[in-house]
Formats: structure tokens, C-alpha cells, sequence
């Protein structure tokens, strides 16, 4: 059951992430973003993580890509212009990305031998509850560091795109 | 076999990671190449938490939820950016954003 879901959701993922890179219009590659961050959201929950689940669905699918399709909207962007690769990356491109990817799935299969099979529910420590216990105990100071940082984003962005003022 | 091979979890996130690099690497539109970055920061997120299933810790999780913050507010900064070259330069092309090559 796990390997099914995983699977049916991995090649989900995998799919849509082609189709951001290859798609030309800005708006179809948003749409395959957010079923990439959709599938993840679900592997999030087969490895026990509820609260990065929920977060991934709310932050990324929701707040993020609404602002990434807002801007697209926004500027309408058209297709992207085709240019012309040298006929050596048109032939070799796509060989030599599988052969990689090969070879980085043969040295972490190598270097993690496959002990552990992920189970799911025989991890129950990422609920809100613990993640939030973690995060206002062992990592106070960063999360207070990172309200500011999102401070001064809110402010950066404001600056950067509001009107001239005559 | 009852349970998926962490592993599994692994190569999924470089995969992801490597898709994005070369969506980064290869699209001239300002837009895409930024949802490219997106999509190698979430790959890395499918790690953190992978790793974080096999040591049964929760600091995985933690370490996530903040790559997850900034990539937000990178998005709103970067998005700001964008707005800003496209108002000056009417293109959203970045090879035609070249000011500091010449």
C-alpha cells in the first residue's frame, strides 16, 4: 500500500517537474509547480510529517503560487521565444541528464543501504504539537530571527513595488 | 515488502533537485527560471524530511519549515524585483537584463 501510494505520487511529482522546465508558457509551468508541491505534500504525510504537510499546502500551494500566478497575470507574459540549441545539446541533452541521474541513484543507493523502510505511522513525533514544541523551545532564537527576516522582505517588497511618488 | 526503501525518498529528491537546476540552467524567462529555484528548494525539503524519518527526530522537520519561510520570502522580494525590471525595461527575457555585462 505504502509502495503504491509512494509510487503513484513520486511519478506524479516527477511528471509535473518535467513539465515545469519543458512547458513554455509561465502559467502552465506554475500549474505543474503546484501539483509538484500537491504530491509532495502527500509524501510529507507518508513520512509522518503532518505539520510540514499542512505547512507545504498552505505556504507553497496556497500563498506562494498564488503570488508566483498573480505576477504572471499580472505582467502578461507571453510564451517564451524558441532558441535554437546546437544540434551536439539537442542530441546528447537528454542521454547524458538520464545517465546522471543514473549515476547519482546508484551512489545513494550505495551509500545508504536500504535498512529502513518507511512505514507509514511508525513515525509520530511530526504533528503540530511536537514541531511547535521543537520550534519555541530548541529553536527560539532562529524562529525570532526569522520574523524579522520576513519583516524586512514585507518592507523590501513594498519599496520595491510601489509607484514612483512625484 | 511493507514500506517504500528510504532511499526511494532520496533519489526523488534528486531528482527534483536536478529538474530544477536544469530549468534554471536552460529557461530564459525570468518567471520560470524563478519557479525553477522553487522546485529545487522543495526537493531539498523532501530530503530534510526524509532524513529526519531515519533518525526519528524532529529537527528534520524544523529545518524545513524554515527553508519554507524563506523560500516565502524570497518569493515576495523576488516577485518585487521582477515587478521592478519588467516597469523599467518592458522584457522578460534575462538575456536581454544585461546592464552589468556591459
Amino acid at each position: 500500500m505504502d509502495v503504491i501510494l509512494f509510487l503513484i505520487f513520486a511519478i506524479i511529482a516527477v511528471v509535473c517537474g518535467i513539465n515545469v522546465v519543458v512547458q513554455t508558457h509561465p502559467i502552465s509551468s506554475a500549474l505543474s509547480l503546484i501539483g509538484v508541491m500537491g504530491s509532495l505534500a502527500v509524501l510529507y504525510l507518508l513520512l509522518g510529517a503532518e505539520f510540514i504537510a499542512m505547512a507545504q499546502v498552505i505556504v507553497y500551494a496556497g500563498a506562494v503560487m498564488v503570488l508566483f500566478i498573480f505576477v504572471i497575470m499580472l505582467l502578461n507574459a507571453g510564451t517564451e521565444a524558441k532558441r535554437g540549441r546546437s544540434f551536439v545539446a539537442q542530441l546528447l541533452g537528454m542521454p547524458l541528464l538520464v545517465a546522471f541521474l543514473a549515476l547519482v541513484s546508484y551512489f545513494i543507493q550505495r551509500s545508504f543501504p536500504a535498512t529502513t523502510l518507511v512505514q507509514f505511522g511508525a513515525f509520530k513525533s511530526g504533528t503540530a504539537q511536537n514541531v511547535g514544541r521543537a520550534l519555541f523551545t530548541q529553536y527560539l532564537l532562529p524562529f525570532e530571527v526569522t520574523s524579522v527576516l520576513i519583516l524586512i522582505a514585507l518592507v523590501g517588497a513594498i519599496v520595491l513595488a510601489r509607484k514612483e511618488l512625484e | 515488502m511493507n514500506g517504500v526503501p528510504l532511499t526511494w525518498y532520496l533519489i526523488l529528491s534528486a531528482v527534483l533537485f536536478s529538474l530544477g537546476i536544469a530549468g534554471f540552467l536552460f529557461r530564459k524567462n525570468i518567471i520560470t527560471v524563478f519557479m525553477s529555484i522553487e522546485l529545487m528548494l522543495n526537493g531539498v525539503n523532501l530530503s530534510f524530511v526524509a532524513f529526519s524519518y531515519q533518525l526519528k527526530q524532529v529537527n528534520g522537520h524544523i529545518f524545513a519549515f524554515f527553508v519554507m519561510v524563506v523560500a516565502a520570502a524570497e518569493a515576495a522580494v523576488g516577485l518585487a524585483i521582477i515587478l521592478t525590471v519588467f516597469k523599467n525595461r518592458a522584457t522578460l527575457n534575462i538575456d536581454e537584463v544585461n546592464s552589468m555585462k556591459n
